[in-house]
This record gives C-alpha cells, structure tokens and sequence, in this order.
C-alpha cells in the first residue's frame, strides 16, 4: 500500500484509496498517542522543515508534534524572522534549506500555488499546510478523521459548511474530500463570500439561509470570516454578520434536532460562532486539534523519503 | 513445495509448545503472552487456547503488538500497520514473545523496541513455530522451538494457521 502522489499538496490529487489508507494509518498512529511513551522510531533519520510563512499556532504546533512523535528531527522557519524579510526569495530559501540535507518541507504560504510550484523545482516531498484560498488538506483529513470517528463513516453524511467560503482554504479541502467521500455538502453564507459558480464548479448545495442550513445538515463546519483576505467590505459589519449568520445555542435550539459542530479554528467567538455553541456538547472542535497530530503524523510517515533499491 | 508440519503434527507442536511456555511459568505468575502481528497472532491465539484449557483464563495476560512503526527497512518499502492492543503494563513482568517463523531476526530486534515502550520487562522470551536456522542477521534466538529447519534463502515458509488459509499446516515453497 502506498500513496499515489509524492507531495500532499492538495486533497484535488488525492484518490478515494490514498484518503483511506491516510485515514486508517491516522487510526493507529492515533493509537499509538494514547500510550505512556507517545512515541514510535519510523522518521528517526528524516529532517523536516516547517516553512511558516504565514501565521499559524494549531498548525504549525501540530505538525511540529507529529513530527516529533515520530522521531524526526525538525527545524522552524517564521517568514517574519527571516531573511525572507530582507528579499530573499522562496525558491533560495527553500534551496538554501535543502542544501543543509532537509528532507521534507511541511509549508505555509499567503500565496495560492506556492507548493505546487515549489514542487516542480525541487526534490523534497511537500505538504501543503495552507495555500492562500486554495487548499489546506491536512485539516480536510482531520475533520473527515473527526466526523468518522463520530458517525462511523462519511458516506452519505449531510456536511453544512458555513461561514467565507470565498477565502477559505478548508472549505476547498473539504469539499474535494467529503465529495470523494460520497458525502453530501452544501455551502452556506452570505452571497458575498460564496463564489459564484461553485455550485455547478463542485456539485453541492448552495444555502444563503444558515438556519436552512441546519435544519438540513447533520454537521456543521463553521468558517472564520478571513478579515486579512478581504481587500473590499463585503458584509457591513461583524455584528450584523454575527445576527445573520452567527450561530448561537437559541437558533440551535429552534432547529430540534442535533448538529455536531465543527470548526477549525481560530474561533472569533461571538462573530461566526457564539461561546456557549463552541464550548457546547456538541461541538468536537477539541477533538478535531486532538486528531490533528495523528492525522499529520499519518501523512508525513506515509510521504517520507524512500529509497526504491 | 515440501510439507514440514502437517494438519496433525502441528496440533501436537502447538500443545507441546504451549506446555513448555508453562513448564518455566508455573501458573503464568507475572508473566504475559504477547504475539506479533499481522501473522503471530494465529499462532499466539492457538498456544493461548491451549493453556486456557490448562489454567482458569482470568490468570493469562494476552497482547497484541504491531511493529510496523518500529522496522528498519522503513526506507524501503510501505507497511500498513495493525492493531496494537496491550491492554496491561508489562514493568517488571516476564513476557513471552510469539511469532509464527524466526529467520532474519529483524522483526523481533523491532518487536523489543516497540516492548520498550509499554515498560521494562523483566526478562522477554521468544516463542516460534518455524526456526530457519543459519539465516539469522541479528543475533537472535528462540526460547521454544516447534521445528527447527535449514532453508536456502529463496525459499519460502508458509503458514497456514487463519481460519481462511486452506488446511492448517506448515510448508515450504521453492520460488
């Protein structure tokens, strides 16, 4: 068994098979974090980087356990703190990178395409952590790892997706994935930040009603409104954003039926999501950063360098 | 293709071999049976059953362990890995370890390790039904023997002991 691709740069690569096999390999490594030593042998010999350039903390924090639960040996890049800062640019920082003997880049960029572009240049397998608005496809993989271990499996689940999709990488990931999956998804927020052919681009439901949403849905995942990715207002204003599409326990409670709530944080509470939704009984986000670890460990075990002789 | 066990002698190797794990723990005080996955575990699971017949259950402490996370061919090629499932400690116990052919030893070098993490043992024994002698890569060796054998290197080893194999016995396949 073995991935059908050499970088993880997006969940649009990836087969049914490869989304599997990463899911059943988070499985055990998820195992494996429940022991007293939460730690296994298989990357001693690897040397990843973190190139951040973008600011991360569930992220970064959780790629750098997984790595370091596996045994790897890691380094840190902050764009900020960087000679990027003085003009250098991603092609030399990452040649420079590799030439101290790096074998894996695990990286964040504002710009959407940077992986891919890197991956044409240079040799190193690559996860994507974040592209710009296109995909973030570890955290697709641990919210589909988070929604199956709840329901057992994703096929046929009813998936809300709620909040700016327009500028978010995860919604991308997750809908790539849970379509792969055989679930079903639907978008929802205000007309302003859904793209506007996405329903006949990727083939879900478009909902501009958020209370429609989740009479509908069985889960929510809920957005971040990306306040750093929006050049021109597109809504007036965080409160009105908040009465119209925030969700709160009372519009919860006028739907009568349970949704598990998902977000992947960082939460703006009382904007997308209110306190007593995110803190609630059924909201998994914790359990979402919980898997995250075992997710990435799962991706960069099965990525990691090989020798075919 | 050559019969080394057949359907009837390996009943009578796995009670022998279950009756020699017992005949150095009387009562199987502190110690624990862990078989090796993926294919240990349906000789483990069969040695186990015999001393159930022997011992009251309560008293065996049986547990799975995976090493696919702790090989050293990692580089090499992909394993999917199995259920770990070890359920007690093992600081300071006697552990019989179970596997169903010793030949490189690599994969009991990697089974020790991966016992490192669930405690310090007191003392760790191997148990195999298949030794091929003279192939050993690591200086290894088992405790409880069912057959000990001379094999070329591009020979082959199967067991059959899954309930979805054919007719359970031990061959030997030329390649």
């Amino acid at each position: 068994m073995k991935l059908s691709t050499k970088h993880l740069l997006g969940i649009k690569d990836l087969t049914k098979e490869d989304i599997q096999l990463i899911l059943s390999t988070a499985s055990d490594f998820k195992d494996v974090l429940q022991r007293p030593v939460k730690k296994v042998p298989s990357l001693r010999d690897v040397t990843i980087v973190n190139l951040f350039y973008e600011n991360s903390t569930r992220t970064r924090m959780s790629f750098e356990l997984a790595e370091k639960r596996l045994s790897a040996d890691t380094l840190n890049f902050a764009a900020s703190s960087s000679s990027a800062a003085k003009g250098e640019t991603l092609l030399d920082t990452v040649q420079n990178i590799l030439s101290m003997k790096v074998d894996m880049i695990v990286m964040r960029h504002s710009a959407s395409g940077a992986p891919h572009f890197l991956s044409k240049q240079i040799d190193a397998a690559i996860i994507n952590a974040g592209d710009g608005i296109n995909e973030h496809p570890t955290q697709a993989l641990l919210d589909a790892f988070s929604m199956q271990e709840k329901f057992g499996s994703l096929e046929g689940l009813k998936v809300a997706i709620i909040g700016d999709i327009m500028h978010s990488r995860v919604a991308l990931s997750n809908i790539y994935l849970l379509k792969k999956m055989g679930a079903e998804v639907m978008v929802a927020g205000p007309p302003t930040l859904i793209p506007k052919y996405i329903k006949e681009a990727l083939n879900v439901r478009v909902e501009y009603n958020v209370k429609n949403a989740l009479q509908w849905c069985d889960v929510a995942n809920v957005l971040r409104i990306q306040l750093e990715r929006q050049n021109q207002p597109l809504f007036s204003s965080l409160r009105e954003y908040n009465l119209a599409y925030g969700i709160s326990k009372k519009l919860l409670d006028s739907i009568g039926k349970e949704i598990t709530i998902m977000h992947p944080g960082p939460i703006n509470r009382g904007v997308e999501l209110d306190s007593d939704v995110a803190n609630g009984t059924n909201s998994i986000i914790l359990n979402q950063v919980e898997n995250g670890v075992a997710v990435r460990m799962a991706a960069l075990y099965l990525l990691r360098p090989q020798n075919n002789d | 293709m050559k019969t080394i066990l057949s359907h009837h002698q390996l009943g009578i190797t796995i009670k022998r071999l279950a009756h020699q794990i017992l005949e150095n723990h009387l009562e199987l005080k502190d110690t624990v049976i862990i078989g090796l996955q993926p294919r240990g575990i349906f000789l483990s699971d069969k040695i186990v059953e015999e001393i159930n017949n022997i011992l009251d259950p309560s008293l065996i402490k049986y547990g799975k362990l995976d090493i696919t996370f702790y090989r050293d061919d990692i580089r090499k090629q992909l394993h999917t890995a199995n259920k770990t499932d070890i359920t007690f400690s093992i600081e300071n116990k006697q552990v019989v370890l179970i596997d169903d052919v010793l030949w490189t030893g690599r994969t009991i070098r990697a089974a020790m390790d991966a016992l490192m993490d669930f405690g310090r043992p007191k003392k760790v024994e191997l148990c195999v039904l298949i030794d091929r002698r003279f192939s050993r890569e690591y200086p290894i060796q088992a405790d409880y023997v069912g057959r000990a054998i001379d094999t070329f290197p591009n020979q082959k080893v199967m067991v059959y002991l899954n309930k979805k194999d054919k007719e359970e016995s031990v061959e030997l396949l030329e390649e």
